[in-house]
């Protein structure tokens, strides 16, 4: 014992990345999908940007697709029952307490879709802007909701997930002229973080907008 | 919540690690983190004080090396790291620019006897 004690330490080079499980069953859930030829996108915002709202707006804006959803929430069906109303294949996550959905979470989801008839599939995320950005489910694409009420400042506060999405959906455009919501300083910032991604105003309540980002779901679907 | 992930991650490499090197204790693990990476550093600590009891890792101390956010500016290629309202190049003024560093998520090394 104490000849172990004596014993310099020594320094081992490891520099090997964390999370690469998840990773590793990300890239097996990506085959999966394409194999069926299905699309899969990654829906993320705070809680109550509308992001159920805006799936429920979208489903009924695209009736001739066949779309499925799966819900993740730490706990509840209640988002669930909403999409189950309109006749979409829908399944839950409870994550019991887990901030964000896992690539084994939406493998295990997967096994209870009708995956021989679906050609999309919209997952909604944990409502949570920071840690579902770090955690690849095997999606084709990352859409990020920002609601108006939340703020133009929030890319400051929340880089990441500004920087890793595809497409950027701003939320209850309706409530525009009541809030100090500056949408330019919001582009401003957001093209400052990731050039090229679009940025759409949309409101599900009144339909603002909605064509733009039906249009941009269907050209991910490759018409 | 996922830090617990995260931590047995962490215990699975460092048991590799010292397993090939024929260790018989780890008395030190170097982690790399950058700001943008959503992990807490408490909270590894919290589950790693949990979940290192009985394995080659038990007692070990943890080091966790934050690494900042830095842009590299997309008009004039200054590198620089933002602060907390201004994303501004000091050099030319554009706003924002290509996350080069801040997402760094790795073991980098440990000290075993």
């Amino acid at each position: 014992m104490s000849e172990t004690n004596l014993s310099p330490s020594n320094r081992v080079p490891v520099v090997e990345r964390l999370l690469t499980a998840n990773e590793e069953v990300a890239a097996d859930n990506r085959v999966q999908f394409h194999q069926r030829q299905i699309k899969v996108g990654n829906i993320m915002a705070s809680p109550g940007a509308g992001k159920t709202t805006l799936l429920l707006a979208t489903i009924a804006a695209m009736p001739g697709r066949k779309i499925g959803v799966i819900e993740g929430d730490v706990a509840s069906q209640v988002d669930a029952e909403m999409i189950a109303t309109t006749g979409t294949p829908v399944v839950q996550i409870n994550t019991g307490g887990a901030c964000h959905l896992d690539a084994p979470m939406i493998r295990n989801a997967a096994k209870a879709l009708p995956l021989e008839e679906l050609e999309l599939i919209l997952v909604e995320n944990v409502g949570n802007l920071i840690c579902p950005v770090s955690f690849d489910l095997g999606q084709d694409f990352n859409v990020g909701l920002l609601s108006v009420p939340e703020g133009h400042d929030k890319p400051y506060k929340y880089p990441g997930i500004f920087e890793a999405v595809d497409l950027v959906v701003v939320t209850k455009a309706d409530l525009l002229p009541y809030l100090d919501f500056e949408i330019d300083t919001f582009r401003t910032l957001v093209h400052g973080l990731n050039p090229d991604v679009p940025i759409f105003v949309v409101s599900a309540k009144t339909g603002e907008g909605m064509e733009d980002w039906v249009a941009w779901l269907e050209t991910r679907l490759g018409i | 919540m996922h830090e617990m992930a995260v931590t047995e991650d962490i215990l699975r490499i460092v048991t590799e690690h010292a397993g090939q090197g024929g260790a018989s204790e780890v008395t030190d693990i170097y982690l790399v983190i950058g700001e943008l990476a959503s992990f807490v550093d408490d909270s590894i600590q919290f589950y790693f004080d949990l979940l290192a009891p009985g394995t080659v890792a038990e007692g070990a101390t943890l080091h966790f090396q934050r690494v900042q956010t830095r842009f590299r500016c997309r008009i004039c290629g200054h590198e620089f790291e933002p602060a907390e309202r201004d994303w501004l190049c000091p050099e030319c003024h554009a706003l924002g620019g290509e996350v080069i560093a801040g997402k760094e998520f790795y073991v980098e090394s440990i000290e075993v006897r």
